[in-house]
């Protein structure tokens, strides 16, 4: 890792401050009593298999969600009790939300320039040359050339779909950014190619990432730190190599070795 | 002149009320599209349904009622609208614009600068400015209660991007005393300067979606723009052909099968009254009955 002693870092504040959340649907459980910090910076994974509450508590944390108990402390603030206004200003200024249909993400009526430029237009943005200024600049950050600028969406790969949602998502300079599964449904070399891009920026703008996946080799490229759950209970958390090489919980130990080798 | 089998303006007098309250309430919050239980009206939806509700609320005997349709006084709907009132409220009727208490329109703002104590009706087919960019109501309703425009800027930005200028005609979206973004009904924007600042009480009915909005008189109106791309209020430019009028709003009218065509005032009043003070248009001619 780029710079392990990140997670050590005890003087900073974390960023993001999780204890006791809890969901439940009905009777069931979604997830349950999760904790953690996150600290700025830093690229935490959550794994685990369909159904054992990664994305319900991805959509708690994104604030898509109520949870039914649990604190949320963002920035010395906490999420919970801000009003919807607040809550959903910083939803588009300091965080972003990458789905894993980037068709969830992307308004596929309008332009690529429109879409990247919509955050920056909802924040008061309003001049036109300065909105496609930018707007080029992070098509090309994520390698769409430029002159796709005025095509829409739906002209475009799933590859594509999905680097113009992440630039959609960072440029109005995010500090925190929620995925969910971004890789899935893309092929291995456009996969390998967006993880690429993405660490290359998750390093670069110094973000913090909690990125939800069921693709151990992702996490093993983008996270700095580990919590894999099941049936909406953390079970293990730690340093991802240390997780993935030597998993103490049973569950992780299957988990690991059943990625496939080729 | 009353037809005795309605009520005085055709509606009963507790629908009147609920709707006076809708109107108030719209005055008292500029731009905000007010909730209202339209009722069914002896004419189709897309026939002013909505307007006329609003001016069955605000009509007392003592009004003077003018009903344009585009600008015009003698199309069907301004017509049969007219009949309507005169016949249910016996009301006094007028083409004149200064003379008109009431004025209910359709798609237009008479050309004749309104003097306080008038009230324009519009009459409003969809009143959500954000409707055709997000198609849910309930997350409408949350953008406008939290103020999240940011995407009637995205359309602006789409037509730049597509047209090289804002595309937008009619309709143009203006936000209200810096708060509500509104749709003016379909109006040119050639008539979007007209709303801000306006001596007249302005009254917005949508009869089928059930809303009713309205600009108090001396309201701030904007229209949306981008800094480098300002609000320009556009016509045809060419000057009427019958009055010669060259800053009012134009209707192109063809006249053969060769291409040839003509340009007059939308507004019927506004083009009689300058030729009756003597202008004359590039194709005016007086009536047949008068040349023979």
């Amino acid at each position: 890792m780029a710079a392990p002693q990140r997670w050590l870092a005890t003087d900073t504040a974390p960023l993001l401050s999780v204890q006791g959340l809890t969901r439940h649907y009905g009777a069931r459980i979604g997830c349950a009593d999760v904790g953690f910090d996150l600290y700025p910076g830093e690229v935490m994974g959550i794994v685990g298999e369909s159904g054992s509450g990664k994305s319900t508590l991805l959509s708690c944390l994104a604030g898509h969600l109520q949870p039914d108990a649990g604190r949320i402390t963002y920035d010395g603030r906490d999420i919970l009790s801000l009003r919807e206004g607040e809550r959903r200003y910083l939803a588009r200024t300091e965080w972003a939300y990458v789905h894993q249909n980037p068709r969830d993400g992307l308004r596929m009526c309008v332009s690529a320039g429109g879409n990247v430029g919509e955050r920056l237009m909802a924040v008061g943005a309003r001049h036109y040359g300065d909105i496609r200024a930018k707007a080029t600049d992070w098509l090309g950050r994520v390698e769409i050339a430029a002159d796709r600028i005025d095509d829409r969406p739906s002209a475009f790969s799933g590859g594509m779909q999905q680097r113009l949602q992440i630039a959609r998502n960072l440029v109005t300079g995010p500090r925190l950014v929620f995925m969910d599964e971004p890789t899935g449904g893309l092929d291995v070399s456009v996969q390998a190619r967006l993880l690429d891009l993405l660490r290359g920026l998750v390093r670069d703008l110094g973000l913090s990432v909690i990125i939800v996946t069921h693709d151990l080799a992702v996490v093993r490229l983008l996270a700095d730190r580990l919590m894999v759950m099941k049936s909406g209970y953390v079970v293990e958390h730690g340093l991802t190599d240390q997780v993935l090489d030597d998993p103490q919980n049973a569950y992780t130990q299957l988990l690991v070795s059943s990625v496939l080798q080729v | 002149m009353t037809d005795p089998a309605y009520n005085f303006a055709y509606l009963d007098e507790q629908t009147k009320r609920m709707i006076r309250r809708a109107i108030l309430k719209g005055i008292a919050v500029p731009g905000y599209q007010v909730p209202f239980a339209s009722r069914e009206m002896p004419m189709p939806y897309g026939w002013g349904t909505g307007g006329v509700q609003v001016t069955a609320a605000c009509l007392v005997p003592e009004d003077r009622l003018k009903v344009i349709d585009q600008g015009a006084d003698d199309t069907t709907n301004a017509v049969s609208i007219r009949k309507f009132f005169s016949r249910t409220a016996g009301v006094a009727t007028t083409e004149a614009t200064t003379d008109a208490t009431l004025i209910q329109t359709r798609h237009r703002i008479p050309e004749t600068p309104l003097h306080a104590g008038q009230i324009l009706v519009y009459q409003v087919p969809i009143p959500e400015p954000l409707r055709f960019l997000e198609p849910r109501e309930t997350e409408t309703r949350k953008m406008h209660e939290l103020e999240e425009y940011g995407l009637m800027h995205v359309k602006l930005y789409e037509d730049i991007a597509r047209h090289g200028q804002i595309a937008i005609s009619y309709a143009y979206p203006v936000k209200v005393e810096g708060r509500y973004v509104m749709d003016p009904s379909p109006i040119p924007k050639f008539d979007n300067p007209k709303l801000t600042n306006s001596p007249a009480i302005q009254l917005f009915g949508a009869g089928r979606e059930q809303r009713i909005y309205a600009l108090p008189p001396y309201t701030q109106v904007v229209s949306l723009d981008f800094d480098d791309h300002p609000f320009t209020a556009s016509k045809a430019p060419h000057d009427c052909d019958l009055c010669g009028s060259p800053d009012s709003y134009l209707d192109e009218v063809i006249t053969d099968d060769q291409g040839s065509r003509m340009y007059v005032c939308s507004d019927t009043d506004f083009c009689a009254s300058r030729r009756s003070a003597g202008h004359k248009g590039r194709l005016w001619a007086p009536a047949p009955e008068e040349a023979l």
